[in-house]
């Protein structure tokens, strides 16, 4: 499909690092699905929705600056919403590091609307990058970490869910060493009940270009992904790298 | 079973250059759904990461890309080979450079690793490379000699339609020892978003691929088979058996599906079983449908 033309109705500030930007159209999705967001002239990216009409952004590099720039009345092409996001499954333990919470707060909001029990463990770097923290809570129970300590368990998220975690299905979304040390504490049985989301370099998001395979699964993230089974992510590339635009393999620490 | 360049094929569906092909991995997958034969991302000297996005996006008649031949460089692109290599089919090493020298190079550096090359000479979006390349017979044949004279594994030239006369550099390709010619590359093209006025490519102007192509391509083939006494392999817009009997009616002795992957990889499987039995109900070998339609 061409990108659709979509105008920002809202920018809110979420956190020091982290802005939603609010479309004046609303779209059918799955959580975890993504939108290639074109800001003319610059770049296309993939984006999680955080919303049905609204994406979340943190500013990392240049695509996403130019994000930033962008204003109530500015317009963006939207293509999407793309790939497989998170299958709900009941009792729902969400596992969100950063601003990975984006694609888990709507989430949280459907399987508290399934009538589904929703436990969020939600980290930061400190108190004041905690995102989406009051959606979390209006579904939920939720538990803080940051790793500076201003707010909640001083130290990392996956520190947090021994509590109850066998019976539960983990949904996480998050800076990848803190997932792949989430799917590295699971036995195959858990594995298979826990969904990772994945952050990789997409060019065409129709599954055609290649430039998202992930080893060696083979799948592509873009249309196979970007949500991904820890059973399916055992022994593959995630956690240890990823690939560039050029398809270098770029080491994740 | 067929035979091309020497190279043996179970069936004549070979993946085209530029899709899935960007990691051994994604090869290896598409190796085990049943193409007879896999071409690499074209790979360089060095790596390089393309034009910006918007780099691939599907229109109403198929699809527009200008990726800019984003690759790891070859020193790189070897491990990819590698496990490419397990899945059994032969894998045809698509590669490009600004001179002759470059794509020798190239060639040199993945040539222990493949089982052929395939010279890029019509990428339609890369300043200096592909078709920058490729609409000069004298540059064809000069480059095809110097990587025909390095390797002693098949070389295939792949050839632009954005040209008045391709039989012209299919002629050229041939002088210069090509063992094939893979026709067509993508055909240049753009789209505009309406809303800003902007062109949509990243790069501002791509090539189209897919159905709406098809046509091209199978007129390129027809004119190249009756021009050229090497071997034709037809690619462009071909998603269904049918569309690959046309293009081997046409002169093509094998043929590269592209786009039409986006339908899922089972499509050489199914173009492959199709083929098939269309020459059993019709009482021909699978060769020998390979011009037929010049007889007519």
């Amino acid at each position: 499909m061409k990108p659709a033309n979509a105008t920002i109705i809202d920018v809110i500030d979420e956190t020091p690092s982290v802005r939603s930007f609010v479309f004046d159209l609303s779209l059918e999705f799955t959580p975890g699905q993504y939108i290639m967001v074109w800001v003319r002239g610059v770049d296309e990216v993939p984006m999680s929705l955080s919303d049905h009409n609204m994406i979340t952004v943190q500013r990392v590099g240049d695509a996403t600056s130019a994000i930033f720039e962008l204003a109530v009345g500015d317009t963006v092409g939207i293509r999407g919403p793309y790939g497989r996001g998170f299958d709900i499954n009941n009792p729902v333990l969400i596992v969100a590091g950063g601003v990975g919470a984006a694609p888990l707060a709507p989430l949280a909001e459907a399987a508290h609307g399934m009538g589904y029990d929703v436990l969020t463990l939600l980290g930061a770097r400190t108190h004041d990058e905690l995102l989406f923290q009051r959606r979390f809570g209006g579904v939920g129970e939720v538990m803080i970490a940051t790793d500076d300590g201003s707010a909640g368990f001083h130290g990392r998220v996956t520190d947090l869910p021994d509590r109850g975690m066998v019976d539960q299905c983990i949904h996480s979304c998050g800076p990848e060493p803190m997932m792949y040390a989430l799917l590295s504490m699971l036995d195959e049985q858990q594995r298979g009940n826990a969904q990772f989301s994945l952050h990789r370099y997409i060019k065409c998001g129709l599954g055609i270009c290649g430039a998202c395979c992930i080893d060696p699964s083979k799948e592509c993230a873009c249309v196979d992904g970007p949500v991904f089974y820890g059973s399916e992510l055992v022994g593959s590339e995630f956690g240890r790298y990823r690939r560039g635009a050029d398809g270098v393999r770029i080491s994740i620490a | 079973m067929i035979t091309i360049t020497g190279l043996k094929l179970k069936n004549p569906t070979i993946l085209a250059a530029g899709i899935l092909g960007s990691t051994g991995a994604s090869l290896l997958r598409v190796a085990g759904s049943g193409a007879g034969a896999v071409v690499t991302k074209s790979i360089g000297r060095s790596p390089n990461s393309g034009h910006p996005n918007p780099s691939m996006v599907k229109i109403e008649c198929g699809f527009l890309n200008a990726l800019g031949l984003p690759n790891p460089g070859y020193q790189q692109y070897r491990e990819e080979l590698v496990t490419a290599k397990k899945g059994k089919v032969p894998v045809i090493a698509s590669i490009f450079g600004g001179n002759a020298s470059e794509f020798v190079e190239v060639a040199l550096g993945l040539c222990d690793l493949a089982d052929g090359i395939e010279l890029n000479l019509s990428c339609p979006h890369a300043d200096r490379y592909g078709a920058s390349i490729g609409i000069d017979p004298s540059l064809v044949r000069e480059i095809t000699s110097a990587v025909k004279d390095a390797v002693n594994i098949p070389v295939w030239a792949k050839l632009t339609p954005n040209v008045t006369d391709i039989t012209k550099i299919g002629l050229a390709a041939q002088e210069g020892g090509a063992d094939v010619v893979v026709a067509i590359n993508t055909v240049r093209a753009m789209a505009i978003d309406i809303e800003s006025g902007f062109p949509i490519l990243g790069n501002r102007f791509g090539g189209l691929s897919g159905t709406a192509i098809k046509p091209i391509a199978v007129k390129c083939v027809y004119d190249l088979y009756a021009a050229l006494d090497i071997p034709i392999i037809g690619v462009g817009g071909i998603s269904t058996w049918q569309d690959a009997v046309k293009m081997m009616m046409a002169g093509a002795s094998a043929v590269q599906v592209g786009s039409a992957v986006c339908g899922g990889i089972q499509v050489f499987a199914e173009i492959a079983d199709g083929i098939e039995g269309y020459c059993q109900v019709h009482g021909h070998e699978v060769p020998d449908i390979c011009g037929i339609a010049h007889e007519r």
